[in-house]
């Protein structure tokens, strides 16, 4: 599996991540040559094994349901680029 | 009173409840350290004012009689760790003015223990690469060097920062957090003792994520017992964890005993692909040690040692791809506006994240993009799984592994800037990442070259206390009092 | 069974094939993964946790009425309790979706499949099969008419816990949609799982129409979004059907897309700024682990389960003798179901039913208000069918006295007294009563004794008048009739 430049542009795309039409040649490059490593995986057999999402050996613990938190705009919008009015801003969006 | 900063944790806290010291003593003396050797770029934020402010909050406590168990100790925090009213960047761009409104669970025990933090240790951006080569503040440096070096060597990474502060007596102790050994390489590069605990046993409540079924804090120190002392105040069940233990902590200072009697120690015979004689040499020496300890050494198979290293290039970036993607400039850190919003977007991500970063968030997305998912994600968790099938049943026949922490001693900065290359430098390190086992590196030497030698053991689940006993029975034998040069 | 739905095209009729995903707004204090409260009209980000606002190093804890409200459901829809269930996170990027994934349930939901049944005209039900029912986060709220240049976003409502509820395509016309989400609006409502408030939001629809010739394969959908009520979302289904008929029958193919709802123009249109194919790269949550429902869980709930509409239905059916219409009516909603049977108990059941359908809620629907803000309680409306069953009041005189309960929330008793209503029942006093009509009227009175039968109702309305309306009608009958004819 080789990638080609215009799968690493939408890649790219879907990371949100700007890659300039100079550097594509370069991050397809870099791609494959990762991704051809990690080809050495198909080796593996991995008939009837169970996929492993996480190593805790537990199921998931439930909290009650209670108000324990919230009433925190100022902490919220501490570190906010461009807060106004209590509100996160970004540029306007056309739906 | 120079030698301060040469104090064990457990020689310090005996001086300070002696009242030979003071806590303002001692953080004064390594603030004179961080002052002397800043050209480590050990450190990304230096916080001697609020050292010197919580070293004097200590000294009262103890003069009441409420001093906890780390009161006074001056530690480095890996900028990993979110710190409230101090900035936590992850080493990147993106993160440079972040100022948390709140405390990382771990940082904050530290801190309620009575821990004085000197500061913002540096790692690699996202605790993402194994050299510190990748901080958008910088290389830090490694207090040690080989015989003819001109230019500096890598701290190992991710912890890099951490390992280097702690190496160059430039913190007593300091945090680390280990995905792929982030914590045990760079421990073994600057000859300390690291500790990876089981993943479960320390909150990662507050701790910036990079890969989080992998990630996992712990402790950096120069001895086995002092990194037992620091676990005990890191580790505990964390309600805001979903992945944290419910389980109690065992005092861990307690089970140093030295006795490893009847104990079985596994080698895992895939480990010695590819080694160095040198090294080679070095765990053979460990396992004679144990040998004379009184443990039996028996050697074992884990045959997805090899695939274990790409298995952990695809689960980590993909998990990466998706706990990164809450940096877009909307509510916190860098934004570079842009045309609308997707253009924003991609603009503040382009420039808030280095190369190594993206790198890894461009295959995270390719992995468990559509079509791609089964072939990449889903083989890679199947892997995983088998991996941790090998220590499992490595652990039916013996209580600990004794492995190499990594195939070489640290290398010169600049030197490996292919991404395979680096990645392999892993190899030993990131199977017990996948299999969540707890691991410890213990500095046991010099190489020819005068860089420190580190051995790794593995341990069961939630099985710290046996890893550290014998730990200490390593430390004990190897003796390891080198010091770097001029520091 | 009724014919099918079909539209007419040029090229003859054509078939539709309906699918709904209704997202319903689950009822609990706090957000799915975070402490932060969910109640509405706050002050923005005012309701939002450091987990809501995805500040680094943020975890997600879940909400245990949560998942209690979702099995809850699950078994309002006849469905599947899946005892292991998983959380994916749903890579995206938008302004209100701080943690740029959303966390939901991909493969692995917590509800599987269930059917809910639906009520059609004429006493016709028809069986919806449910596909799933999964947890997942609400996003924020984008605000674009705050300011020229920018969208304002508000992180109150992001992480409020959602189910979303799959319907198999089941659905033939804009009828039957309209009967599922009212039915499947009833159901939450009644478990108390959902308020199921459209207009506000709690309960939103997507709709996948596509259309077929009959027996043909199903065609490609469209997914509609943004109907906010069932009325809009039986406008935009009719719509979109004809719109993708029409490209059909030019020789068109349908592209798979999502549409909007203007409800404005009454039409659907393509989303702009759809500029790639949505790769939303589900993977389990690694900061979560599998939910693993206990037996003790779920049969606690299963234990405490309300009464449910289609039981309730039938048990109006058979104890209270009710027809489909009217038992449909009254289980419609718990409270007014309830009403019902407090008006009911130890009456006759038909007249109640008759009573709270035709005269109370045409009352209430008249005035604009719901069964909760009633004047007329349902003892007080006992009260009054009381006085029609001991035949203090006529069943003409309880409507009136009705009105005036509704005016001035009085109770019946109290009415005919003050207005003197009390039926007259005396036979002297029918008599008199008579004997003054005839006496007015005695031409009539010989003209109906030659044989105008039909001049008798004329007799009545007299007396009747006569009396205020107050005479028992049975008595006033039956006396006339003897009089007349002696």
């Amino acid at each position: 599996m080789s990638l080609d430049t215009a799968t690493v542009r939408r890649i790219a795309s879907l990371a949100r991540i700007k890659v300039s039409d100079d550097a594509l040649d370069h991050w397809t490059q870099e791609m494959n040559s990762i991704l051809g490593w990690i080809e050495q995986l198909q080796q593996v057999n991995t008939d009837g094994v169970e996929p492993m999402s996480s190593v805790a050996n537990m199921t998931l613990r439930q909290r009650e349901d209670a108000i324990t938190d919230g009433g925190i705009q100022d902490k919220v919008l501490a570190n906010a680029p461009d807060a106004t009015a209590g509100f996160y801003t970004v540029p306007k969006v056309v739906e | 009173m120079s030698n301060l900063t040469d104090l064990t944790m457990a020689d310090a806290l005996h001086g300070l409840e002696s009242g030979d010291f003071s806590a303002v003593d001692l953080t004064r003396a390594y603030i004179g350290k961080m002052e002397a050797h800043k050209s480590l770029n050990a450190y990304i934020t230096e916080t001697p004012e609020l050292a010197l402010q919580q070293a004097e909050a200590s000294d009262t406590r103890r003069r009441k009689g409420e001093a906890g168990a780390m009161d006074g100790m001056p530690i480095a925090m890996k900028d990993l760790f979110c710190t409230e009213g101090v900035r936590t960047t992850a080493a990147s761009h993106m993160l440079e003015n972040f100022v948390p409104t709140y405390e990382s669970t771990v940082s904050g025990k530290l801190k309620a223990a009575g821990a004085v933090m000197l500061g913002k240790a540096n790692l690699d951006e996202f605790a993402m690469g194994g050299a510190n080569s990748n901080s958008y503040f910088g290389q830090a440096a490694n207090p040690w060097k080989a015989a003819g070096d001109t230019g500096v060597r890598v701290p190992g990474g991710s912890s890099g920062g951490s390992a280097a502060a702690v190496a160059a007596h430039m913190a007593i102790a300091a945090t680390g957090t280990d995905t792929g050994g982030s914590i045990r390489q760079p421990a073994s590069y600057c000859g300390i003792v690291g500790v990876k605990p089981t993943y479960g046993r320390c909150s990662r409540w507050g701790v910036v994520a990079f890969a989080s079924s992998l990630d996992q804090p712990g402790p950096m120190a120069r001895t086995v017992a002092d990194a037992a002392l620091m676990l005990n105040v890191m580790a505990g069940f964390d309600p805001k964890d979903s992945t944290s233990a419910d389980m109690a902590v065992p005092d861990f200072s307690a089970v140093l005993t030295g006795d490893i009697r009847g104990l079985k120690v596994g080698i895992p015979r895939e480990y010695r692909e590819g080694v160095s004689p040198e090294i080679l040499a070095v765990w053979q020496q460990g396992e004679e040690w144990l040998r004379a300890a009184g443990a039996e050494v028996v050697e074992v198979s884990l045959p997805n040692t090899r695939a274990a290293l790409a298995t952990y290039y695809i689960i980590a970036p993909a998990e990466a791809s998706s706990n990164l993607a809450r940096y877009d400039g909307v509510r916190y850190g860098l934004r570079v506006p842009g045309d609308g919003l997707a253009e924003m977007y991609e603009n503040t991500r382009a420039a808030g994240f280095g190369n190594e970063v993206k790198r890894r968030i461009l295959i995270g997305t390719y992995v468990l993009s559509a079509g791609y998912y089964d072939a990449y994600y889903l083989k890679a968790q199947k892997v995983r799984a088998l991996v941790a099938r090998d220590f499992a049943e490595a652990y039916k026949q013996v209580d600990v592994l004794l492995t190499p922490t990594a195939p070489t001693t640290a290398f010169v900065a600049g030197s490996q800037e292919d991404p395979v290359t680096m990645y392999l430098n892993d190899v030993f390190t990131v199977p017990a990442s996948l299999a969540g086992i707890p691991g410890a590196a213990v500095p046991v030497g010099l190489a020819a070259n005068g860089l420190p030698l580190g051995l790794q053991l593995l341990g069961r689940p939630f099985d710290e206390e046996t890893l550290l006993r014998v730990a200490g029975v390593i430390e004990e034998a190897a003796g390891f009092t080198a010091r770097p040069e001029g520091f | 069974m009724s014919t099918t739905y079909t539209i007419d095209g040029e090229t003859g009729p054509w078939e539709l094939v309906i699918g709904l995903e209704v997202h319903a707004q689950v009822i609990s204090q706090s957000k799915l993964f975070s402490g932060a409260s969910t109640t509405f009209g706050a002050e923005p980000n005012t309701q939002v946790s450091l987990v809501d606002a995805a500040m680094p190093g943020m975890l997600p804890v879940i909400n245990k009425e949560c998942v209690a409200q979702a099995v809850r459901t699950g078994f309002g829809l006849n469905s599947a309790i899946n005892r292991r269930s998983v959380f994916d996170r749903k890579n995206y990027f938008y302004a209100d979706l701080p943690q740029g994934y959303q966390i939901s349930q991909f493969k692995q939901p917590v509800v599987g499949e269930g059917w809910v049944d639906i009520d059609l005209e004429g006493g016709e039900v028809k069986r919806v099969r449910v596909e799933r029912l999964h947890l997942e986060q609400d996003a924020g709220k984008s605000l674009h008419d705050q300011s020229p240049t920018k969208t304002f976003v508000d992180l109150n409502r992001s992480g409020v816990a959602l189910m979303e509820i799959v319907s198999f395509p089941d659905m033939r016309s804009p009828d039957e949609a309209g009967a599922y989400v009212r039915k499947l609006r009833t159901i939450v409502r009644y478990l108390g799982t959902c308020d199921g408030n459209m207009e506000e939001g709690s309960m939103r629809c997507d709709v996948n129409v596509s259309v077929r010739k009959a027996g043909a394969e199903y065609g490609t959908r469209c997914e509609i979004k943004n109907v906010n009520s069932v009325r809009n979302m039986m406008l935009a289904i009719e719509y979109e059907a004809r719109r993708q008929i029409e490209i059909l029958e030019e020789g068109g193919s349908i592209t798979q897309e999502t549409r909007l709802w203007d409800a404005g123009k009454g039409i659907t249109r393509s989303m702009r700024n759809k500029e790639e194919a949505h790769d939303y790269r589900y993977f389990p949550d690694p900061d979560l682990l599998p939910l693993v429902l206990e037996e003790s869980f779920i049969e606690g709930i299963k234990a405490t389960l309300p009464e449910l509409p289609d039981a309730k239905k039938a048990r109006f059916m058979s104890e209270y003798g009710l027809g489909d219409y009217d038992a449909n009516v009254l289980v419609a909603e718990q409270d007014r179901a309830a009403f019902y049977e407090q008006v009911a108990k130890g009456r006759d059941a038909k007249i109640a039913a008759n009573w709270v359908i035709v005269e109370l809620l045409g009352a209430l629907n008249k005035a604009g208000k719901d069964l909760a803000e009633s004047p007329v309680s349902a003892d007080k409306l006992g009260g009054l069918l009381d006085l029609m069953a001991d035949n203090t009041i006529s069943g003409r005189i309880a409507k009136d006295v009705f009105a005036e309960m509704v005016e001035s929330g009085k109770d019946a008793g109290t009415i005919v007294e003050e207005k003197g209503l009390r039926q007259v029942t005396d036979t002297g006093a029918i008599d008199t009563l008579i004997d003054q009509v005839m006496a007015e009227h005695a031409d009539k009175v010989a003209e109906y004794r030659s044989g105008k039968d039909k001049l008798f109702g004329f007799f009545v309305g007299q007396a009747m008048k006569r009396s205020q309306g107050k005479a028992n009608p049975a008595m006033l009958n039956d006396l006339l009739k003897k009089k007349l004819d002696a």
